[in-house]
């Protein structure tokens, strides 16, 4: 058997100190090159240059008419695009948002009041909204509803009723013109 | 044995508790710890085991990922792999390291291999141990093969159809089996997506495989270089903390060399036309497989049967299972066997020069030499070996392990760097006949430090876009990449708003034209081949995306061609429609003469001669092929400053702890 014999307490003081030393470093630049070399195996799966590259979707919105409403896909997720008619911004507009869920000025969510832009995904757990039909129920406020687990939207896509936390979200965009949108 | 640490570790009362219902650290401790015996003696050849765990595991997380972002269909494969290498984050280093991965796993195993020919490791009581070894190697060539099939380049292909196709050898029932295989009647997608599948699953028999070999190891533990068994704890040391640190210093010098492969020369063990997409109707000039698989397929054409040959490559391998009953020496080490040293040695040789003769074509000496060197093969396990056994007088045996006062650890080193240095062969195969080596230029970007000279890349493009793209597609580059060559968001967009794409259906159900956007591959000047075709009698133009890594010599081919033109030397008669080029293999060249002095105007004012031209637009495509060169070598310069230090500093921990042996 080998001599094993390092006890403490039998250490030869510096020498002791000299060896721990080197034992602690090699051990840390171990560790963190194992870690360094972990985060291109976790960033892999993050999207990649191509997914973001495709970030924006241009849609012509001349053919809607108002009070009706078209999908579009943008980032793989449904863009609901709305042209209300005047009672629905007042139906938005007509209430006191301090009694709302998620308080918010149906100004704030908009940037033409005409056009409600909104990314299709209830913030309850991701299911898409009824609404876009004008067939399709839309919920106890005339906007949008959940069947999953019975959201209720209303015109301004704010959540009124339901599980869902938060209002709809509305993603960036830009006019480019009066009948062309760039979202994202 | 055990260590103070050790009995420490144990007594924790949280380990305890474990312990009391999953014996799982007592398990890790008598398998790979304080409680697991080793012979005192052993190598650096005995680090290659590890190594080779290792490089399984890395191999298994990068695949994994890999598949992650892979589509096995013939449409997609090629594209998808160069999707990976250029836009999926890190997608390149991912490759790269499983690519080479590979061979690094072949070359570490081949020499664990050899060390247990020169050491008698097969010998009783351990030669289902070697069995297991070998049904992982043949595992191991089948995964590798079919991984090989996947990125769909020319040589995945041919590869594919040239080794499926031995089975067709089986009397009566091959064509069937051969059928069978591929799902079809030649490869085509359904054998892709069957090999995609089994590529996946077979690393996973391989760990299972590795259990038993590694279960059977423990056994009756390593064999050493004396190749006595140990007589007594005063022979033995626990693993732990003696070779996890052993192992844990070849380890990371192993990481040196896979590291400087992969960062700085990552396809050497490659072939240039597995870059060309597949193409089921052209075989290239010179199919070879991986280097690894040279020696066997210098056996399969040194016998001049399609059956034979097929059954000599296979026996070449199964042969290896019966070792230990055709080695009838009773002595292990090959250090007491002084006749059989040099008959290793002699195999050795052979191995290496089958390797070399599987690379060339198969005529004349090479094919002579080829046979002579498979004879020798088999016969030195079928008649040397058997043999030697009773006529070798082997040296004295020494008494115990603990005698002989093992020096060497230099040596030991220095083979070790050989070995390293002999993997380097095979990797050039013959090069393209009747067109002499292009001759070599300086480039921004050689070596170590080399980034692209930035204002000539720039000017290259310009050359592509006005005078190469009016044929040439660049399919896998798309218009968002210019930002990395220094155009500006702007010009990027404005660059690729230049040309009309076709999109849609739009709401009516039609396709329509639109500007192209910075999100758009680069317009391809032609509909389609058969447009490109036609448009060019009958000669496809080929896509440049990869054509610098696509072709033996690269870039100073590249450069060659372009400025290689002239009226052909008296006595040569050009076909129809053909010109003459000294460095295009066979010399006649359908495209014109492409670059004409001042056919561009550079913005920056430098003059546009053929040569210059033809400079600046070989940057640019070296560029378009490895967009990731420079984010490669920044990135492998850190790694290597690291793995050295990281090595020396294991070194010196190795020496610490290992100084109360001896
Ligand atoms: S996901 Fe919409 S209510 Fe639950």
């Amino acid at each position: 058997m080998v001599n094993t014999a390092h006890s403490p307490t039998a250490s030869h003081g510096a020498e002791g100190t000299r060896r721990d030393f080197l034992y602690l470093t090699a051990g840390a630049f171990g560790v963190v090159g194992a870690g360094a070399t972990m985060w291109p195996f976790i960033h892999q799966m993050n999207p990649s240059a191509d997914v973001l590259a495709l970030s924006t979707t241009e849609v012509d919105v001349a053919p809607v008419a108002e009070g009706q409403s078209i999908t579009v896909s943008w980032r793989g997720k449904p863009v609901f695009i709305r042209r209300r008619t005047q009672a629905e911004i007042q139906a938005a507009r007509a209430i006191n948002i301090n009694e709302l869920p998620d308080p918010q000025a149906d100004q704030a969510r908009v940037k033409k009041p005409e056009w409600l832009i909104l990314v299709g995904v209830c913030t309850h757990l991701g299911c898409v909204p009824l609404g876009q039909k004008t067939t399709d129920q839309r919920g106890e406020f005339g906007g949008w509803f959940c069947p999953c687990h019975g959201s209720h939207y209303d015109t301004s896509g704010r959540i009124r009723k339901g599980p869902a936390p938060a209002n709809l979200p509305v993603p960036a965009y830009e006019f480019l013109s009066d009948t062309t949108v760039r979202i994202g | 044995m055990a260590t103070p640490s050790s009995s420490k570790f144990f007594g924790n009362p949280v380990v305890k508790w474990i312990e009391h219902r999953l014996p799982i650290f007592s398990f890790v401790d008598h398998s790979l710890g304080s409680q697991y015996p080793t012979p005192k003696n052993l190598s650096y050849w005995w680090n290659f085991g590890s190594l080779a765990l290792a490089v399984l595991m890395v191999m298994i997380v990068s695949g994994i990922v890999l598949a992650m972002h892979f589509t096995p269909h013939v449409t997609m494969a090629f594209d998808s792999t160069e999707r990976i290498m250029r836009d999926v984050n890190y997608g390149w280093l991912i490759r790269y390291i499983h690519m080479n991965g590979a061979s690094f796993f072949f070359i570490v195993v081949y020499i664990h291999i050899f060390r247990g020919m020169y050491y008698g490791s097969y010998k009783a009581p351990r030669e289902i141990l070697w069995g297991l070894g070998v049904v992982i190697l043949l595992l191991l060539m089948a995964t590798a093969f079919m991984g090989y099939v996947l990125p769909w380049g020319q040589m995945s292909f041919w590869g594919a159809t040239v080794i499926t196709n031995l089975f067709s050898a089986i009397p009566l029932v091959g064509d069937y089996i051969v059928t069978w295989l591929w799902g079809g009647f030649a490869v085509e997608n359904s054998t892709l997506n069957r090999f995609f599948s089994l590529h996946f699953l077979m690393p996973f028999l391989i760990v299972g495989v590795v259990v038993l070999h590694v279960w059977a190891l423990h056994v009756h533990g390593s064999s050493n270089p004396i190749g006595i068994d140990a007589k007594g704890p005063q022979d033995k040391i626990p693993f732990h903390p003696y070779f996890t640190v052993k192992d844990a210093f070849g380890l990371t010098v192993f990481f040196i060399v896979f590291a400087a492969v992969i960062f700085f020369a990552p396809n050497v063990f490659g072939e240039p036309d597995n870059y060309i997409p597949a193409n089921p109707l052209v075989t290239p000039e010179h199919i070879v497989p991986e280097w690894y698989f040279l020696p066997y397929y210098a056996i399969l054409r040194a016998i001049p049967s399609k059956l034979l040959g097929v059954v000599a490559m296979f026996a070449s391998i199964l042969v290896l299972f019966i070792l230990p009953w055709l080695d009838t020496s009773r002595v292990r080490s090959a250090r007491f066997r002084p006749t059989y040293r040099w008959f290793f040695w002699i195999f050795v040789a052979d191995c290496v020069v089958l390797g070399y003769i599987g690379a060339k074509p198969p005529e004349g000496w090479y094919l002579h030499i080829g046979r002579l060197a498979t004879a020798w093969y088999f016969a030195h396990f079928l008649i040397v070996l058997p043999f030697l056994g009773w006529f070798e007088r082997p040296l004295p045996l020494p008494a115990s392990i603990s005698e002989p006062v093992l020096k060497g650890a230099k040596a030991t080193l220095m083979a070790l760097a050989i070995g390293f240095g002999m993997l380097g062969f095979g990797a050039g195969p013959a090069s393209a006949a009747g067109a002499p080596k292009p001759p070599a230029q300086k480039w921004s970007f050689d070596g170590v430090f080399g980034t692209f000279d930035a204002a000539s890349r720039q000017r290259g493009f310009q050359v592509y876009r006005e005078v190469c793209g009016a044929c040439h597609a660049l399919k896998q580059v798309y218009y968002r990449h210019l930002r990395d060559i220094g155009f500006s968001e702007d010009e990027v967009k404005a660059i690729a708003a230049s040309v009309e794409v076709t999109d849609g259906p739009n709401d009516a159900g039609e396709m329509f034209q639109r500007p192209g956007r910075p999100s758009d591959r680069f317009k391809s000047p032609f509909a389609n081949d058969n447009a490109a075709r036609a448009g060019n009698n009958g000669a496809l133009p080929v896509d440049l995306s990869l054509i610098t890594k696509a072709r033996p010599g690269g870039p100073d081919y590249l450069h060659a061609l372009l400025t290689g033109y002239s009226d052909p030397p008296a006595g040569v008669k050009l076909s129809e429609g053909m010109n003459y080029n000294k460095y295009f293999p066979g010399n006649q060249i359908a495209m014109p003469q492409p670059l004409n002095a001042d056919q561009v105007t550079y913005a920056d004012g430098t003059k546009a001669t053929v040569e210059q031209m033809a400079k600046d637009v070989t940057t640019f495509l070296a560029w378009a092929a490895e967009p990731e060169l420079e984010a490669r070598k920044r990135m492998g310069m850190k790694v290597m400053i690291f793995l050295v230090v990281l090595s020396a500093l294991l070194f010196f921990v190795k020496r610490k702890v290992w100084s109360d042996v001896h």
